[in-house]
């Protein structure tokens, strides 16, 4: 997600959008991005720390952007 | 001197820079993005484009090139960088230069001719200008406000970090109005207008770039 203090312009356009809908009330929107990922197996600590090193190096800018990392068990569809 | 211009899947200037790196009176060399060498160049640009087609977020893909591993080994020893819009967005996901780029306050692409003011000479890029010198060149792009911090801000405005500055309209939302930047040492600038459009009357709308070019032979030859 874009940390609280950078400006969304997406966020924004997207909170633009919502009354012209018929949506009231709405007092903010900020729009983020959302991975995937997948691995064989369990998700040990060793697992999460590269999940973690992925999403600080590549998948988000530490400078703009803020990531929380989630773990969902299951088969993928 | 030799100068390498990069080319990664996407770019769009790069022709145009070479052309500019040789009408400024240096010698272009091509470079290419999944080539881990730098063919013995003394300086290097990244160009402007939509480099691996600004997936994920503009210059993070890029970043990871194998000639970009060069590119920041030789930039943190003191070799003269210039990244130019993508080149520029490329520079701070890499992080030699402090803050980042992001989608344009206005939502819109923005293409026009903009007046800025060189806010530093005292960089192998712009040493060719005089310190406070109004210039008039093309700024084109979808994401090219400047962002950071308010500690990184301060940092880079008491440093003397900015390069350029936007004058009359900020035209994308950029803090303080900063069209450039450079690291603390100042050999790696990024300006998010378009100096390699402007240093020839036939073709630009203006001679005002083409100082970019010739600073490096001035810097060469102090």
């Amino acid at each position: 997600m874009p940390k609280p203090e950078i400006l969304d312009p997406q966020g924004k356009a997207v909170q633009g959008a919502l009354p012209r809908l018929g949506f009231t009330g709405v007092t903010d929107v900020r729009q983020g991005k959302r991975f995937e990922i997948e691995f064989e197996g369990e998700v040990t600590d060793a697992v999460l720390a590269e999940v973690d090193k992925m999403a600080e190096t590549l998948l988000s800018n530490p400078v703009i952007e803020n990531y929380t990392v989630t773990v969902e068990q299951g088969v993928a569809p | 001197m030799k100068v390498g211009v990069v080319t990664f899947p996407g770019s769009l200037d790069d022709v145009d820079a070479r052309r500019a790196v040789r009408i400024g009176g240096n010698e272009a060399v091509a470079l290419w993005h999944g080539d881990a060498d730098l063919k013995g160049v003394d300086a290097v640009i990244l160009p402007g484009g939509f480099s691996y087609g600004d997936y994920l977020r503009c210059g993070a893909i890029s970043r990871f090139a194998p000639v970009m591993e060069k590119v920041v080994e030789a930039a943190n020893a003191g070799m003269p960088v210039l990244g130019i819009c993508n080149g520029f967005q490329i520079l701070c996901e890499s992080h030699l230069l402090p803050g980042a780029l992001i989608r344009n306050d206005h939502r819109r692409f923005v293409c026009r001719d903009q007046l800025l003011r060189i806010e530093s000479n005292r960089t192998p890029w712009t040493s060719a200008y005089a310190q406070g010198q109004e210039i008039r060149i093309v700024l084109k792009n979808g994401e090219g406000g400047f962002v950071a911090d308010t500690e990184t801000l301060a940092r880079i405005e008491g440093e003397g970090q900015v390069v350029a500055r936007y004058l009359e309209v900020n035209p994308n939302g950029s803090l303080d109005d900063i069209a450039g930047v450079a690291n603390e040492r100042g050999n790696v600038v990024g300006l998010m207008p378009h100096p390699e459009h402007a240093v020839e009357e036939l073709t630009g709308s203006g001679l005002d770039g083409l100082g970019f070019f010739t600073s490096l032979v001035e810097t060469a030859f102090a």
